[in-house]
C-alpha cells in the first residue's frame, strides 16, 4: 500500500524541495517505492515552492499529490495555500516561528513547531527544515532516523560539511519535540 | 547496482551517456534544463563534447554534424525549441543521419506556460517523414527508452524522439541502471562517417541523399521498405484488461499513469481497460483488435485541451466505439479526477 | 611528356554548371588546389550551404555534408568537434552567412571554432533569382529592392568581415577579391592562410571573397569583373582584417 502521501511547501531558500527529497531517498534506502515531484517555473523564484511526496511499498501510479496525509507548511501563504486540500483526518505540520496565524480546520490534527526558534538554538538558522523533518519522522513513523543521517552524511560534503553535524542535530531536536506534542 | 532516485531529466542523461552517447548540444529551456546541465558536469570527465549553442536551431545542426561524423549524438528540448529542431530533424531523415531528440513537453501553444504538458504529439517537420518515437511512463522506461533510443536510431539510419512531458522530466523516481535493455547486435557499420576520404581509400562520401537515388526514390524506399520495418520490430504497447472492459482507455506518458490512479478510484464500479501505447509511431493500431465484446466507447486522456493523439486512436478505432477525449480543463492541467468524472460521464451516457 | 597545368586532386572530374562568368568554379578550383598542395585532400571535409555555394559538394572530390540554408557553421562545429585532427570548411554564400545564418556564424566565430569559412560575396541571392541580400549595394536594383536599394528602408550593406573581427575567436579574417589574376593569386593565399589557422588550432578563420553573379547583375562576365573594382571594392575594402601571428590589424 501507499504509506505517505506528503505536501511540503515555503518560501524559496526554506528547504522545502530539498526536506522532501530525503524523505524520498530515505524511503527508497529503506526498501519502498518513491517518488518526488516539485512545483517548478515561475513558482520557484519568489513565491512559495512546494513539492510532492510519496513513499509506497507499491508501484506509484501518480506522483502528484493532491489530498496529503501529511502536509507541513513553512510559512502563512504556503498555510493558506495548502490547508484545505489535506485528506480529512490527516496531519498539519505548521512552522509556528513563521506563522502566527492557527490553522482552521477542526478535521485535522494540526502540530505547531517553532523550528526556526530551534535551529537558532542550534546556532544553524537555516536548518528549520531538518527541525520540521524530524517531527514527521515521529509523527509518522514511516521512516527511520538511521536512514535520514546516513543521507545528510552524503549530502553534506565537501565544502558543506561542517553542516552535516548540525543538521542532524536539528533532526533529532525535531524527532524530541514530536514526542513531546 | 541497486536502485537509486533521480530526476527523469537526469535519468536521460545518463541513460544516454551509458548508451554511449559522448556528443551533446543544447539550449536552456524549461522544463529540461537537468538534461544540459548533467551533460554540461559529465561530458568532460567521460571523454564527451557539450556544446551550449547559440539557439536550438544551431544545436539541432550540431548534432547532425556529429551524427555524420559518427558519433552517438543528442539534444534536448521543449516544444518551443522542438519546432526550430524539426528544420535538421527533417534533414536527418533524408540524409539518413542516426541521433536521438528527447523532448520534454511543456503547456502551449508558443509561450504557453511551464507546466508539464502532452503538445507536442503531431509535430513534425516539412516533406514527410517518420520517426521512432518513445513515450516514457516513468522513471525507469525514461532510462531504458532513452538507452534503446541509440541503438534503434543506428539499427534504421534514421532519428528517434524521446516525447516525455514534463512531469517526467521534473520528478524524481526510482532507476536501476542494471535493467537497461540489452545492447543490440550486429548494428551497420558507419562506413559514410565524415573523416576525410582517406579513410576510404580515397573514396570521398557526400553525405546528402544515399549515392545512386534521387529525392522521390529515396523517400519511396522508406515509405515502402524502411518504415514497414520499423513499424513490424519496433511498435511497443503495453495492454491493461481490454477483453473484458465496459470502457478503454487510451493514453501515453503521464496521462496513463493517471489512468492507473483513475483506475484504482472507480474500476471498481466500471470495468476499465488501458491502451498505453509506448511507441507513438509507430502507433499501435492493430492492438485494438483485442479490444473485447463489452466495450462500448473508448476515452483518451491527453494533458491538453485540442486532442492529438486521440486522431490516431480515432483511426485505429475505424469506427467500432465512441471516441472521448478528456484534457486540461479551463483552469488547469488534466487530473485522475478529470479522468474519473469523464468515465463516470460517459458510464451514465452508456447505461441509458 | 610532364603535366603543366591540370585539375586539382580533389575536384571531380565534371564540368561546372555555373553561369558563364561566374567565379565560383575559380574560387572551388582555388580551394581544392590549396588542399592539394597542403596534402590535406585525404584528411579534409566540406561542410556545404543553399543556394549557388550549395553546389560545391557535386564539384569536389573531398568528404561533404549538405547543410540546411544558413546552418553550415553550426554543422560545421558538430563536425569539427568529432574530428578535431581534420581540415573542416564551410563553403557559403551571402545571402547564407549574412542574412539567415547571422547567429550560426557569430556564434562559431563566437567560441573559437576550429574551422575555416569561405564567404562568397557577390551582393546577391543568385539561385533564387537575384533577390536583395543584407550584402546588395545602396542603389543596386534586385528583384526585391526593384528601385534601388534604399538605405532608408533597407539600412547599409552588412560588412562581416568588420562585424566578425570584432571577436576575440575569430583568428584570421581576409577580405580578397577574384577580378584579375593578381587578386585571384591573393585569394589563393589567404585560402591558405585561414586553413593554416585552422589547423594550428588558433581559432575561427573566414575568408570573404568579392565575387561576380553576371546572370543576376544582368552584365556581361568582363562587366562583371569590372564591377568588382569599380563599386564592390570601393563599399568593401579589401585587406586582412584579424591575423593571429600579427595580432589585430
Amino acid at each position: 500500500m501507499i504509506k505517505n502521501k506528503i505536501t511540503i511547501a515555503g518560501s524559496g531558500g526554506q528547504g522545502a524541495l530539498s526536506m522532501g527529497q530525503m524523505i524520498a531517498y530515505a524511503g527508497l534506502k529503506e526498501g519502498l517505492e518513491a517518488t518526488w515531484l516539485p512545483s517548478y517555473g515561475a513558482e520557484m523564484r519568489g513565491g512559495t515552492a512546494n513539492c510532492s511526496v510519496i513513499i509506497s511499498e507499491v508501484e506509484i501510479p501518480y506522483p502528484i499529490v493532491t489530498e496529503p496525509d501529511y502536509c507541513i507548511v513553512m510559512n502563512l501563504p504556503s498555510l493558506l495555500k495548502f490547508e484545505s486540500i489535506v485528506r480529512p483526518g490527516g496531519i498539519l505540520i505548521i512552522n509556528s516561528s513563521m506563522i502566527p496565524e492557527k490553522a482552521t480546520r477542526e478535521d485535522l490534527s494540526v502540530f505547531y513547531v517553532p523550528a526556526d526558534e530551534i535551529a537558532e538554538e542550534e546556532k544553524n538558522p537555516r536548518g528549520a527544515n531538518m527541525v520540521l523533518l524530524g517531527v514527521y519522522i515521529t509523527i509518522a513513523g514511516s521512516i527511520k532516523e538511521e536512514s535520514i543521517a546516513a543521507i545528510i552524511d552524503k549530502t553534506f560534503t565537501g565544502s558543506k560539511a561542517r553542516f552535516a553535524e548540525s543538521n542532524k542535530q536539528l533532526v533529532t531536536r525535531g524527532i524530541e519535540y514530536g514526542k513531546n506534542i | 547496482m541497486t536502485k537509486v532516485l533521480m530526476k527523469g531529466n537526469e535519468v536521460i542523461a545518463e541513460a544516454a551517456l551509458r548508451a554511449g552517447c559522448r556528443a551533446f548540444f543544447g539550449y536552456p529551456i524549461t522544463p529540461q534544463n537537468e538534461i544540459p546541465e548533467y551533460f554540461a558536469r559529465e561530458m568532460p570527465l567521460r571523454n564527451g563534447t557539450f556544446i551550449q549553442a547559440e539557439s536550438e536551431i544551431a544545436a539541432m545542426n550540431m548534432v547532425m554534424g556529429a551524427s555524420a561524423s559518427g558519433a552517438r549524438a543528442m539534444t534536448s528540448t521543449s516544444g518551443p525549441g522542438y519546432c526550430l529542431k524539426l528544420e535538421a530533424l527533417a534533414a536527418m531523415t533524408l540524409t539518413r543521419l542516426p541521433a536521438v531528440v528527447v523532448v520534454v513537453m511543456r503547456n502551449g501553444p508558443a509561450f504557453g506556460t511551464m507546466n508539464a504538458a502532452q503538445e507536442d504529439y503531431r509535430m513534425n517537420g516539412n516533406g514527410g517523414y517518420k520517426v521512432v518515437t518513445f513515450a516514457p511512463s516513468t522513471i525507469q522506461e525514461a532510462a531504458d527508452m532513452t538507452f534503446e533510443a541509440f541503438d534503434i536510431a543506428d539499427q534504421y539510419r534514421n532519428p528517434v524522439v524521446i516525447l516525455a512531458d514534463g512531469m517526467i522530466g521534473q520528478m524524481m523516481g526510482s532507476v536501476d541502471f542494471d535493467k537497461l535493455p540489452a545492447k543490440r547486435e550486429h548494428l551497420p557499420e558507419k562506413t559514410w562517417a565524415l573523416h576525410g576520404r582517406g579513410q576510404r581509400n580515397g573514396k570521398s562520401e557526400f553525405l546528402f541523399i544515399a549515392e545512386g537515388k534521387n529525392h522521390y526514390q529515396e523517400k519511396y524506399d522508406a515509405e515502402t521498405i524502411l518504415y514497414p520495418e520499423i513499424k513490424a520490430n519496433e511498435t511497443s504497447v503495453e495492454i491493461v484488461d481490454v477483453e473484458d472492459a465496459d470502457i478503454v482507455m487510451c493514453a501515453y506518458g503521464t496521462a496513463a499513469r493517471m489512468c492507473v490512479a483513475a483506475v484504482e478510484a472507480i474500476g471498481s464500479e466500471v470495468k476499465l481497460g488501458l491502451i498505453r501505447p509506448r511507441t507513438l509511431w509507430p502507433f499501435p493500431y492493430e492492438t485494438f483488435g483485442q479490444i473485447g465484446d463489452p466495450c462500448k466507447a473508448i476515452i483518451c486522456p491527453e494533458i491538453n485541451i485540442i486532442g492529438q493523439m486521440i486522431d490516431d486512436v480515432r483511426i485505429a478505432s475505424a469506427g467500432r466505439w465512441p471516441v472521448h477525449h478528456v484534457g486540461d480543463s479551463a483552469t488547469g492541467p488534466l487530473t485522475p479526477d478529470g479522468i474519473i468524472e469523464k468515465v463516470k460521464e460517459v458510464w451514465k451516457e452508456m447505461k441509458v | 611528356m610532364s603535366v603543366l597545368y591540370g585539375k586539382p586532386e580533389s575536384l571531380n572530374d565534371v564540368p561546372f554548371t555555373f553561369c558563364p562568368g561566374c567565379t565560383h568554379g575559380l574560387t572551388l578550383k582555388l580551394v581544392a588546389s590549396v588542399i592539394d598542395e597542403m596534402d590535406m585532400g585525404d584528411d579534409t571535409i566540406s561542410v556545404g550551404c543553399v543556394g549557388c555555394g550549395g553546389y560545391m559538394p557535386w564539384f569536389m572530390n573531398v568528404d561533404t555534408i549538405f547543410s540546411l540554408h544558413g546552418r553550415a557553421p553550426a554543422n560545421a562545429t558538430g563536425v569539427k568537434r568529432m574530428n578535431p585532427d581534420k581540415l573542416v570548411f564551410t563553403y557559403q554564400g551571402d545571402g547564407d552567412l549574412a542574412s539567415i545564418g547571422t547567429a550560426e556564424i557569430i556564434h562559431a566565430a563566437h567560441r573559437g571554432e576550429k574551422f575555416t569559412t569561405i564567404f562568397v560575396n557577390n551582393t546577391t541571392y543568385g539561385m533564387t533569382g537575384g533577390q536583395m541580400a543584407p550584402t546588395t549595394l545602396i542603389g543596386q536594383k534586385t528583384t526585391t529592392s526593384p528601385y534601388g536599394r534604399d538605405a532608408g528602408l533597407c539600412g547599409q550593406p552588412l560588412h562581416i568581415c568588420e562585424l566578425l573581427s570584432t571577436i576575440d575567436g575569430a583568428k584570421y579574417i581576409e577580405r580578397v577579391a577574384v577580378d584579375s589574376p593578381v587578386s585571384v593569386r591573393k585569394a589563393k593565399k589567404a585560402i591558405r592562410k585561414a586553413f593554416e589557422c585552422q589547423m594550428a588550432g588558433a581559432g575561427f578563420s573566414l575568408i570573404e571573397i568579392l565575387s561576380t553573379c553576371p546572370t543576376n547583375w544582368g552584365m556581361s562576365p568582363l562587366e562583371s569583373l569590372e564591377r568588382i573594382r569599380t563599386e564592390m571594392i570601393p563599399a568593401y575594402p579589401l585587406g586582412v582584417f584579424k591575423d593571429w601571428e600579427e595580432g589585430d590589424k
